[in-house]
C-alpha cells in the first residue's frame, strides 16, 4: 500500500500525498518506512517559517505569500499547526479558513495540523509532513506554527528562514518575546500597522537590534524589520523581498550546508530520544515504574538512581 | 472504538448563506469531544470542499446548511468528491445539518449522506453516530 501511494505521490497525486501525511502522523513504524523510501527525493524544497504569538495575523500573512510566490511560477505547500487540547485530544485547526482562496489552485497544497502533544510550537509529524511535500514537488513550503510565548522556537530546527510576527501594543510583552523568539527570526514582522502603536514597535525592535550588533555582524545578517497590513497586503510585497533577500544570502553561502546539517542533528536527537522512550515503554510496565515510585516515596532510592535503573533495564547498558 | 483525536473532521458552510451559529456550535463541540476539527467557514464553493476533503484526508464531511440550497449543493459536492475518487460511507462520512426538510433528507440519505440533523438535534446524538460509523470507513477498516 505505501509503495503505490508513494509511487502516486511523485506523480504529483493530491490524495495519495494527503494519505502518506496521515500515515505519518498516526503511525511511527509506517512514517519510518515512508521517510526512508522517500528521503533521496527531498532537499528541494525551501522551508519558510511563520511564528509569532496567538492572533498576530500568522495565517493572513501566509494568504498572502502564498500568492506572492505562485505569482512567481512556484508550486507551494503549506503545514498549518494548530493546538490540541490536552484535557480532551480534540482540537480546532482554524489556519485554513484565511487560506481557502487558494485551495483549488492545483500548484498549492494546504495541510492542517494539530499538536498531539508536542509542546514545541509545531507538532511530531511536522518534519515527516514536510518531507512528503518536498517529494511531491513543492518548491517552497510555508510552515505556520501556532501561536507561541517565547519558548515555542522549534521551527528554527525546521525552517530556512524564520519570520516573527508580531503586532503593536504588546508592550512589555516584547520584552518577553526579547528573550526566546528574538533570537531565532531571521525577519521581523510589525503586523496590524493600522493599529496605534506600530511605529512605536517598529522602533523598538530596530533598537533592539542595534543593540545586538556583535551577534549579526557575526552572523552577516541583520534581521530587517517590515510593518504590514496583512488584509490590505500593505507592506507584503517589502516582506515577501526580504525573505527573497535571506533566501539569497543563505543559498550564496555555506550558511545553508550549516543550516541544514545542524537540522538533521536535531532531528536525529529527537528521534533516538523517541526511540528510548519508546522502548521503555516497551520493557518497563506501568507496575515496575510504580515499583521505584513506591520505593522513591519510602525514601529508599532517589530519583536520579531510579531514572538509572530504568535506562538500565530498557536498553541493557549501564549507562 | 475509533480513537477520536485520529478522526479528522471538516465542518463546511457551503453556497451563499451567513448562517454559521449551528456549523460554529458542532465544530466546538466535537472538538470538546476529542476530534480533530477543521472549520473552513462561510461562502464555500463545492470545489473548494472537495480539494479541502481530499488535502486534508479528512474522515468525516459535515455541510451546514440553512439557506434551502441543499438540494443543489450537496449532490454537487458529492459528485465532486466522486470524480477524485472518493465514495460517500466508503471513504467518507457526510452529515449535513441545517434547515432541511424531512422529504429533501431522505433523498440525500439515499444518495449517500450518512445523516442529515436538523435544528434542537442533541450533540450526543451526532457524536453517537459518528463513533458508530466512522469504524466502518475502508481506512479504519486497514483496506486503504
Ligand atoms: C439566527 C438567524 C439568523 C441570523 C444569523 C446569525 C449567524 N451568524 O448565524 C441573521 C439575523 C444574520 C439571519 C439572517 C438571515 N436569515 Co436567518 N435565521 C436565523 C434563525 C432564527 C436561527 C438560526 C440559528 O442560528 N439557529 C441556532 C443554531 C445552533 O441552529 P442550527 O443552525 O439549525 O444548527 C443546529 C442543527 O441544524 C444542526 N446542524 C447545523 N449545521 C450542522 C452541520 C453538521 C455537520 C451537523 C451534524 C449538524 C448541523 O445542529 C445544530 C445544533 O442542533 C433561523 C430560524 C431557525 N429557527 O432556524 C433563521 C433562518 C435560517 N433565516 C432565514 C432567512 C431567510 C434569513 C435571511 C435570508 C433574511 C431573513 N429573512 O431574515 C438572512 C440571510 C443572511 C445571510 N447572509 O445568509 C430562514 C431560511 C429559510 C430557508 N432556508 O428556507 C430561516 C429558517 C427563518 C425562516 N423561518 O424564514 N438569520
Ligand atoms: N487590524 C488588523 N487585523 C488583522 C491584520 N491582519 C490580520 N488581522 C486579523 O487578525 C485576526 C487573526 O488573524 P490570523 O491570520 O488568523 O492570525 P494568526 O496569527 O494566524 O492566529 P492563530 O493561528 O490563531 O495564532 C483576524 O481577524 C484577521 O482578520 C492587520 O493587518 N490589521
Ligand atoms: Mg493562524
Amino acid at each position: 500500500m505505501i509503495n503505490e501511494l508513494i509511487e502516486r505521490m511523485l506523480k504529483g497525486d493530491k490524495r495519495a500525498t494527503a494519505r502518506l501525511i496521515t500515515l505519518v502522523e498516526n503511525d511511527e513504524e509506517k512514517a519510518r518506512e515512508i521517510v526512508k523510501k522517500i528521503y533521496s527525493n527531498t532537499g528541494r524544497a525551501y522551508i519558510i517559517g511563520i511564528t509569532g504569538p496567538p492572533g498576530s495575523g500568522k495565517s493572513t500573512l501566509v494568504d498572502k505569500l502564498i500568492k506572492k510566490a505562485r505569482d512567481e511560477g512556484n508550486i507551494v505547500g503549506v503545514i498549518a499547526i494548530d493546538p490540541t487540547s490536552p484535557f480532551t485530544g480534540g482540537a480546532l485547526l482554524g489556519d485554513r479558513i484565511r487560506m481557502q482562496r487558494h485551495s483549488t489552485d492545483p500548484g498549492v497544497f494546504i495541510r492542517s495540523m494539530a499538536t498531539r502533544g508536542s509542546l514545541g510550537g509545531l507538532a511530531k509529524a511536522t518534519n515527516d509532513a514536510i518531507k512528503i511535500l518536498d517529494a511531491y514537488g513543492c518548491d517552497i513550503i510555508f510552515v505556520e506554527t501556532v501561536g507561541v510565548g517565547q519558548i515555542e522556537v522549534d521551527i528554527v530546527k525546521t525552517a530556512d528562514t524564520v519570520v516573527l510576527v508580531t503586532v503593536p501594543g504588546l508592550g512589555d510583552d516584547i520584552q518577553a518575546i526579547k528573550a526566546g523568539l528574538m533570537e531565532i527570526a531571521d525577519i521581523f514582522v510589525v503586523n496590524k500597522a493600522d493599529k496605534e502603536g506600530a511605529e512605536a514597535t517598529m522602533f523598538e525592535l530596530e533598537l533592539m537590534l542595534d543593540l545586538e550588533k556583535d551577534k549579526w555582524q557575526k552572523s552577516g545578517w541583520r534581521p530587517p524589520v517590515v510593518s504590514t497590513i496583512a488584509f490590505t497586503n500593505k507592506g507584503v510585497d517589502e516582506l515577501w523581498g526580504a525573505i527573497n533577500e535571506h533566501m539569497e544570502f543563505l543559498l550564496n553561502s555555506d550558511k545553508i550546508e550549516e543550516k541544514r546539517k545542524f537540522r538533521v542533528g536535531e532531528e536525529i536527537k529527537a528521534i533516538v530520544s523517541s526511540k528510548i522512550a519508546r522502548k521503555i515503554g516497551e520493557k518497563m510496565g506501568e507496575d515496575d515504574i510504580a515499583v521505584l515510585i513506591e520505593m522513591i516515596a519510602k525514601r529508599e532510592i532517589d530519583p536520579y538512581s531510579a531514572a538509572d535503573l530504568v535506562l538500565e533495564k530498557a536498553l541493557g547498558v549501564k549507562v | 472504538m475509533v480513537k477520536r483525536s485520529k478522526v479528522r473532521v471538516l465542518i463546511a458552510k457551503p453556497g451563499l448563506d451567513g448562517h454559521d451559529r449551528g456549523a460554529k456550535v458542532i465544530a466546538r463541540a466535537l472538538r470538546d469531544a476529542g476530534f480533530e476539527v477543521i472549520y473552513t467557514g462561510i461562502r464555500q464553493t463545492p470545489e473548494q470542499i472537495a480539494e479541502s476533503v481530499v488535502q486534508e484526508d479528512i474522515d468525516v464531511l459535515g455541510l451546514s446548511i440553512l439557506s434551502g440550497a441543499h438540494m443543489v449543493l450537496i449532490p454537487k459536492i458529492l459528485k465532486l468528491l466522486g470524480e477524485k475518487g472518493i465514495k460517500a460511507n466508503e471513504d467518507v462520512l457526510v452529515l449535513a445539518g441545517g434547515i432541511i426538510p424531512p422529504d429533501d433528507a431522505q433523498e440525500l440519505e439515499k444518495m449517500g449522506v450518512g445523516r442529515v440533523f436538523g435544528p434542537g438535534s442533541p450533540i450526543e446524538e451526532i457524536i453517537g453516530f459518528i463513533d458508530e460509523t466512522v469504524p466502518k470507513l475502508k481506512k479504519f477498516r486497514g483496506e486503504s
